[in-house]
């Protein structure tokens, strides 16, 4: 889950600087001013998005799994077993039932309960990370496409090597190096984890934003508008975000599914969250012993579902939202 | 490889001569484009022709569907979503939207070829120039790699390519516009074809080059008798080369006329704008007038003559009448305008509307036409 | 094209030393180097004394990660507590993770490749969308959920797969190396995919067929190799990045290669052998992507020759 670059898919964005084929006309063709055709090209997305079934789909699925982490008592409430943290050693193991929807695991713990408050975790990384990412690739990339120089340089070095390290080991070797035991709080492990991803993952968010940066400095109007003294804040609120938003937004999508992946794999291999906390990650690493997986599939089965139902519908919803905005796609 | 020299010519290819017809007789062509806002018709009913040796240019602003009737007459469109929806291109007598595709590709190439506006897109960038002009002569005749090779750097000589030979190794991104323009056209002409269409061929370059390239294709043509389809929207490149002038707009034809003539005194409004629109040496005095407005929506085209509402003499007839048919008018010239006897006596009045003026003259903007 | 692979070799230098300084940085000074390297209880005083030593901890930070950068450019990879060195360990095992990875890359070229040309070529078909979609399912669904799965469908319930591979033989290898390789099967698939409609809708394309040239010939020749360029080199570098992956897979199908010593280490709280090693990995994927991006330059003639 690491190298999350070809998601896209793109032969073009493998290299930079092959594609430069943005090259203006020879007489003026390109001079349409890009906000103008950014604008109604993002209404022509909007109206081709509300079109697909799949933008819809996936919507709906993060919005239940953001309410399943929001309130994950309303999911519970009418189940037989509401409560995470009950366990019945007597039973575990048991295979679902109508007393138990998904059955108990190895503690005796309610496998549905459990499931249902698993969500927390990834959501919570997911977001966390997603946010931190773009605060933070956000600035760098501003600052180095509008200063220029030295600066650009130096920071795109530093991206390249933050974006060196593979999300996976990355987080291996952080999460060993700063370990967490029993009785460290939640909110310090999910922290933990939110801080290696972000550490990691911000230069591919600087590198949209630094480019939409250098693409509009030179546009005549945005030109007149910095020499009449118009703030950087203005010309990027103006030009640099609606050009940079479609790529910005289907890769924070795109990366937030396997930031919630990541962090599940740090979890199973026992190094994210840790047992008492609920979460996916930690339930699937129990479940996935060999015997279990003879007598009590379920146990595997119903964590990992959810898991990869939620990553699914992030990286869905980022590929219908680069479809819509593609033109060539269409 | 060899299997293509053993696909027979369509039938009539041989019989044919000059008195028979015209070289190429393109006979109420139309094309439509699905597109997600409904039907784009790209072209309605062009009709034109051309003979031997003879330069004939399309000219018409970017949307107006040179470029499609290009290459509908290649046979290269993109279908979906681009489909032939009426008419005919008889080539040599012979229809060549019923050929089978088998067929049609011996003509491509061999017969029509084509020269493509941007040489740097249309050369493929992975293998070297002198391989891509040597396999016109490995597919279409058969010949050996070194054959072929020998053959190549004879058209590059032709072509004016200095160091030819040293340059057939070369990619095409190691090349100058100028010159890549010129492998372009030496793949084109690699196996004599009866048409040459150039689409564009000089509008990605610097103006000097642009001269040269057309003076290429001059003599080119002078020696080997090539019909030339020059597809463009600049009235300067037109202006020396081509004997007859086609103007197109939004998919038909709106005026045929010798070149001297159509400068002279264009017999459409539309010629009109365009040739007002551009600096002529031959007049010192007068404004440059640019066309207002834009060209139509191929999906939504107006009623009536297409151009009315961008014309300034437009009258009632012209917004909701017949769409005016292309009328001859005799001395090889014809037009499709209601009032083009007015036109041409000169005494037509504007009709004082003030035409939707744009921001820049709609002319100049031509990038890839795909409706 | 001297120049360029010089210039890509330079560029490289500079990651190189800054990716190593970050994790020697995080690790050894942020971080406290002799928490968690000795299993569950606190480290004795004499290997606590040795690390001190080992890595210079008393020197000027500069100093340390020179000394160090020296080190693991040497093949030192450090030494855990219970006095196994890491290099050793990574000598031996290799071998296992390197069939592994061999599987996977040989099975997601292949099926992915395929899978890719198959959509590529009939666009909004049926096959398109079936690819499109399989692709969607195996991205999203995490590698060790896949490979908990897969051990328990084919190899315990539909046994046609060994379940563990201790031995680390080929013909146990199999099941391992496919699951490791789905993902970036799945990205190939797209890769290619997505690359050969952006190829076949090409202005040179369009040449192609005003040559007249057949279309097994325009597919063949003239977008079979610009389609796979970025193909080749994200398997290149791919293969890099398998070695993270590895980590996953070796755990669950409990395999005897470097994964499965990453994650051995990580249960026995031995930071150093988990340390040592993603050094070592991280090393192997930048070698890898440099490698990558000299052939690409030697596959595309655009970037060599600039």
């Amino acid at each position: 889950m690491s190298e999350m670059n070809p998601v896209t898919g793109d032969a073009a964005t493998t290299k930079e600087g092959t594609s430069t084929a943005a090259e203006p006309g020879p007489d003026g063709a390109n001079a349409v001013p890009t906000r103008e055709r950014a604008r109604s090209l993002g209404r022509d997305a909007w109206e081709e998005l509300r079109k697909r079934p799949s933008f819809w789909f996936s919507t709906a699925l993060i919005m239940i799994m953001i309410i399943m982490a929001l309130f994950p008592q309303l999911f519970t409430a009418l189940a037989p077993q509401s409560d995470p943290r009950a366990a019945d050693l007597s039973r575990a193991r048991q295979a679902p039932s109508g007393d138990a929807w998904f059955g108990f695991d190895g503690q005796g713990y309610d496998i549905y309960a459990r499931t249902i408050y698993g969500a927390r975790a990834s959501i919570l990384v997911g977001v966390l990370t997603t946010v931190g990412t773009l605060l933070l690739g956000s600035i760098i990339g501003l600052v180095a496409g509008f200063r220029g120089g030295w600066l650009d340089a130096l920071l795109s070095r530093v991206g390249e090597i933050f974006w060196a390290i593979p999300l996976l080991l990355g987080g291996v070797l952080f999460m060993t190096s700063f370990p967490s035991g029993l009785d460290t709080p939640y909110s310090v492990v999910v922290g933990k984890v939110v801080f290696v991803l972000t550490i990691l993952g911000w230069p591919r968010i600087a590198r949209i934003m630094r480019s939409a940066v250098l693409q509009v400095k030179p546009l005549d109007y945005v030109q007149a508008a910095r020499a009449l003294g118009a703030s950087p804040l203005r010309i990027v609120l103006k030009h640099v975000l609606p050009n940079a938003f479609t790529s910005v937004i289907v890769v924070a999508t795109i990366d937030l599914g396997a930031y919630i992946a990541t962090e599940a794999t740090l979890s199973f291999l026992g190094i994210g969250l840790q047992p008492p906390v609920v979460s996916w990650g930690i339930a699937i690493s129990n479940a996935s012993g060999l015997g279990l997986l003879q007598s009590a599939p379920h146990m595997l089965l119903f964590p990992s579902v959810f898991l990869s139902v939620t990553v699914l519908a992030f990286i869905m919803l980022g590929d219908a939202v680069r479809d819509a905005f593609d033109p060539k796609g269409r | 490889m060899a299997k293509n020299k053993q696909i027979r010519e369509p039938e009539g290819f041989a019989t044919w001569t000059p008195s028979d017809g015209h070289l190429l007789d393109v006979r109420n062509l139309n094309v439509e484009f699905n597109t997600r806002d409904g039907k784009a018709k790209a072209i309605n009913g062009a009709s034109f022709h051309l003979d031997r040796g003879e330069t004939l240019a399309i000219l018409g602003e970017s949307g107006s569907g040179k470029s499609v009737t290009a290459q509908t007459i290649m046979g290269i469109l993109d279908s979906p979503p681009a489909s032939v929806t009426g008419g005919e291109i008889l080539f040599r007598g012979v229809d060549l939207l019923k050929l089978p595709e088998e067929q049609r590709r011996v003509v491509r190439g061999r017969k029509i070829a084509m020269i493509f506006q941007d040489a740097l897109s249309a050369l493929n960038p992975v293998f070297t120039v002198g391989w891509q002009i040597a396999e016109m002569f490995r597919v279409h005749r058969g010949c050996s790699k070194a054959e072929a090779k020998d053959m190549a750097i004879k058209l590059m000589e032709r072509v004016n390519i200095p160091g030819a030979a040293a340059r057939y190794g070369n990619f095409p991104h190691q090349f100058s516009g100028g010159m890549r323009q010129r492998i372009m056209i030496a793949m084109s002409i690699a196996l004599d074809p009866e048409i040459l269409i150039a689409d564009e061929p000089t509008t990605a370059l610097d103006v000097t080059v642009q001269a040269q390239i057309m003076e290429l294709l001059k003599e080119l043509q002078a020696e080997t008798g090539t019909g030339l389809i020059l597809i463009t929207h600049d009235l300067g490149v037109v202006a020396d080369v081509a004997d007859r002038i086609n103007v197109m707009y939004a998919g038909r034809i709106v005026e045929q006329a010798e070149a001297k003539e159509l400068y002279a005194s264009p017999a459409h409004p539309y010629s009109e704008g365009l040739l007002n629109s551009i600096p002529r040496l031959d007049q010192s005095t007068g404004q440059l007038v640019a066309i207002g407005g834009l060209p139509p929506n191929l999906t939504k085209i107006p009623e009536g003559c297409a151009f009315n509402p961008r014309c300034r003499y437009a009258q009632d007839v012209c917004r909701t009448g017949e769409v005016p048919p292309l009328v001859d008018l005799g001395g090889n010239r014809s037009s499709a305008c209601h009032f083009v006897s007015e036109l041409v006596a000169g005494t037509l009045q504007p009709n004082g509307l003030q035409v939707v003026t744009g921001i820049q003259p709609a002319v100049a903007e031509e990038n890839g036409d795909q409706a | 094209m001297g120049t360029y692979v010089l210039r890509r070799i330079l560029q490289m230098i500079p990651v190189i030393i800054g990716t190593t300084f970050l994790i020697y940085w995080m690790v050894f000074s942020l971080g406290d180097p002799t928490i968690g390297r000795c299993g569950e209880r606190p480290c004795p005083q004499a290997y606590v004394d040795k690390i001190h030593a080992e890595y210079n901890l008393d020197q000027p930070l500069i100093i340390q990660y020179v000394r160090y950068l020296g080190k693991v450019l040497h093949g030192d990879f450090g030494t855990s507590f219970n006095g196994t060195t890491v290099a050793d360990q990574l000598m031996n095992r290799w071998p296992v993770t390197f069939k592994v990875a061999i599987i996977a890359i040989i099975f997601e070229a292949l099926i992915g490749i395929a899978a890719g040309i198959l959509a590529g070529l009939r666009r909004r078909s049926f096959w398109d969308s079936l690819v499109f979609v399989s692709t969607l399912v195996i991205i999203s669904i995490p590698s060790f959920v896949l490979g908990s799965v897969a051990q328990m469908v084919f190899g315990v319930k539909l046994q046609w797969f060994a379940v563990t591979a201790t031995q680390g033989t080929w013909n146990q290898l199999l099941l391992p190396g496919l699951v490791l390789g789905s993902l970036s099967m799945a990205y190939i698939a797209r890769l290619t995919r997505n690359s050969l409609a952006d190829n076949l809708s090409s202005d040179f394309v369009r040449t192609a067929r005003a040559k007249g040239l057949s279309n097994g010939r325009i597919v063949g020749i003239h977008t079979f190799r610009n389609s796979l360029i970025p193909v080749v080199t994200f398997i290149g570098a791919d293969f890099g990045a398998l070695m993270g992956g590895a980590i996953v897979t070796e755990r669950i199908f409990n395999i005897p290669g470097i994964g499965g010593y990453v994650f051995q280490s990580i249960q026995t709280k031995d930071a150093t052998a988990v340390v040592g090693t993603i050094t070592m990995l991280v090393l192997v994927f930048l070698v890898m992507n440099l490698i990558v991006d000299l052939l690409y330059g030697a596959l595309d003639p655009r970037i060599g020759h600039e």
